[in-house]
């Protein structure tokens, strides 16, 4: 079976994210940059699947500038077996779920399992869109995959609000990831090795003959409102007293 | 312009506190994207338990599409379901809460109707512009939502719940919605029970990490205080991940967004994605042995305590209260 993982390249969760002075964007100095956290786990699960004896290939696909190249090495160096970067600007959930689907039509994946959102934008968007542009059904936020019925279909536990939901999905299929899907691997040395020589092909995203005009125009960024805190209490019972007499909650 | 249609979520045979917000939320898209009026849009296998309370949200009109193929939540069905609704209301936004069932079908409606979509909204512009948390919440985003049609999720705690106001009248959507033939199949769920108030709609939150060290030490070292104190029990990721407490109960970027008037952060260290589902509580208060904990950075009272022996004095003192 073919598997396609769409990764983003972010900034690293551990980095502390400040607005530009001009208000356009973040301060870039200093980010590190990695491959977003929920789109590790899903080139993770993708992984599994091949190692639990699934003959499968696990093709990355990213959208972005060549910056995004290091990404892909990265999913390549975890054991992903090719890669394809289509450059075009990323920072639109519509215009992402739709060179998505131009890919899928190009590829025919038997299933796409992406992460549930990218720290970055924190949208939660692309895809449900995806899914929806494509007519396949999807499995959000998922904590478990298992391929049934010779592979023609998955059980997926997802997190819900109110606690676990179990659904039974007919592939091909958009599946989500949430953080507790799996614990990601990192790369080893002859994985970063190997995956130097893995292919990685690089299309233009004006050649899929995807819509790239995008549905949001970001205005500006704003700093939040800063929170003044830092008041320390000595004893239970102060704080109990405070709560009580200041803060009149208690 | 057209009308402004609402999700209206429902479980149990209620209409949880999260719709009344989505109808605030859907009065403010009117007044500032264009027009038009509030209707609630509801559907499921049967509503008319539901018609009632529907009704008094303040809305002009419940609009109701049936269908056996809308028993269980399947985000694809249920697109074509507010499609059809938005369609035969002549609504062209539409507004959910960002909780987990809108978060799976409003993408895909945005998608089917050809919209554009914005989720976590916190706020609505004059302009007709939204605000919205990027970065886990270290930056917000004005941003301009183009075309007429336009989908929306909101934050919870970022307005206001609709107050029962009114009884409007309920309308039947003529559309036949059947499953498709790649439908998912519902399997089951396993529901977290608990007597006490949703996470998200409570007054005080008290919270527990991995400093607990265990769930059975959530159990016997912060339940007592949480009931001690009418609260509803949160979590970080570290609790989460490490099956102490389930995971309905995390709180933060990727959990649930609360703002209680107190949150109560035990043996949590406070990292960013932490604060991005709490930092809008009115009173934080804190409990860690760390005096560097980043927690105590944003936190009005905090305490450097061992939470063993601080939490079970402070429920005692409490309950005496
Ligand atoms: C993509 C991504 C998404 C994430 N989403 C979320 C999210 O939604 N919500 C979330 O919470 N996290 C999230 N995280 C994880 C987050 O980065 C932190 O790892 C997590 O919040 C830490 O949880 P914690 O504070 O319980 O644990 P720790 O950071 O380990 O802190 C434990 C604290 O307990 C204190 N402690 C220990 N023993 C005692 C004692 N006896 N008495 C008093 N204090 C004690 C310690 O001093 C410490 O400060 C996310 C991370 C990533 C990468």
């Amino acid at each position: 079976m073919k598997i396609l993982v769409p990764v983003k390249r972010v900034p690293d969760a551990e980095t502390t994210i400040k607005v530009n002075p001009e208000g356009n964007g973040i301060v870039e100095a200093g980010v590190k940059w990695v491959v977003n956290p929920f789109c590790e786990i899903a080139i993770e699960e993708a992984l599994r699947i091949k190692e639990s004896g699934v003959e499968a290939e696990i093709v990355l696909v990213t959208i972005g500038t060549s910056d995004s190249q290091e990404q892909l090495r990265t999913g390549l160096a975890m054991g992903a077996d090719r890669a394809i970067l289509v450059t075009a600007d990323n920072s639109d959930p519509w215009v992402v779920a739709r060179v998505l689907a131009k890919i899928i039509e190009k590829e025919s994946p038997d299933v796409v399992i992406m992460g549930k959102q990218a720290i970055d934008d924190d949208s939660n968007v692309v895809g449900q869109l995806l899914a929806e542009l494509i007519g396949w059904p999807q499995a959000t936020f998922i904590s478990e995959f298992k391929l049934e019925d010779g592979n023609a279909a998955a059980t997926c536990v997802r997190e819900i609000d109110g606690g676990l939901e179990t659904i039974k999905v007919p592939l091909p299929a958009i599946i989500t990831a949430d953080l507790r899907l799996n614990e990601p691997r990192y790369a080893s040395l002859p994985g970063i090795m190997k995956a130097r020589k893995k292919p990685l092909e690089e299309i233009d995203a004006g050649s899929l003959g995807a819509d790239l005009t995008p549905m949001l125009t970001v205005k500006s960024l704003t700093p939040p409102a800063e929170r003044k805190g830092g008041r320390m209490v000595e004893s239970v019972d102060e704080l109990i007293s405070v709560l009580q007499t200041e803060a009149k909650v208690l | 312009m057209g009308n402004v249609l609402v999700y209206a979520e429902h479980a149990h045979g209620k209409l949880p506190k999260a719709t009344a917000v989505a109808v605030t939320a859907a009065k403010e898209a009117a007044a500032k994207m264009g027009g038009g009026d509030v209707i609630l849009g509801l559907f499921g296998s049967d509503v008319s338990g539901l018609t009632d309370a529907a009704g008094k949200l303040g809305v002009s009109k419940v609009a109701t599409l049936e269908s056996p193929a809308l028993e269980h939540h399947a985000a694809d069905v249920a697109a074509a379901a507010l499609k059809a609704i938005a369609e035969a209301t002549d609504c062209d936004r539409v507004v959910f809460a960002s909780t987990s069932k809108g978060k799976d079908i409003a993408p895909r409606l945005a998608g089917a109707m050809g919209a554009s979509i914005a989720t976590d909204v916190t706020g609505i512009n004059d302009d007709g512009s939204i605000e919205r948390p990027m970065y886990a919440g270290n930056a917000f985003a004005t941003v301009e939502m183009h075309g007429d049609k336009k989908v929306l999720t909101v934050r919870t705690t970022a307005f206001e719940a609709q107050a029962d106001e009114g009884s409007a009248a309920v309308e039947a959507v003529g559309a036949d919605i059947s499953a498709p033939a790649n439908a998912i199949q519902f399997v089951s769920v396993e529901e977290t029970k608990s007597d006490r108030p949703v996470l998200t709609e409570a007054e005080r939150v008290v919270a527990g990490g991995r400093g607990l060290k265990s769930g059975e030490n959530f159990t016997t070292v912060l339940e007592p205080l949480v009931d001690a104190l009418g609260a509803a029990m949160g979590a970080s990721r570290a609790a989460v991940d490490a099956g102490y407490v389930p995971n309905d109960l995390q709180v933060g970027q990727t959990g649930k967004v609360v703002a209680p008037t107190l949150y109560i952060a035990v043996g949590i260290s406070g990292a960013i994605q932490h604060l991005a589902g709490m930092k809008d509580s009115k009173v934080i208060a804190s409990i860690n042995k760390d005096p560097e904990a980043p927690i105590f950075q944003i936190s009005d009272f905090g305490l450097v305590a061992d939470l063993f022996e601080a939490v079970p004095e402070m429920t005692e003192k409490v309950k005496g209260l």
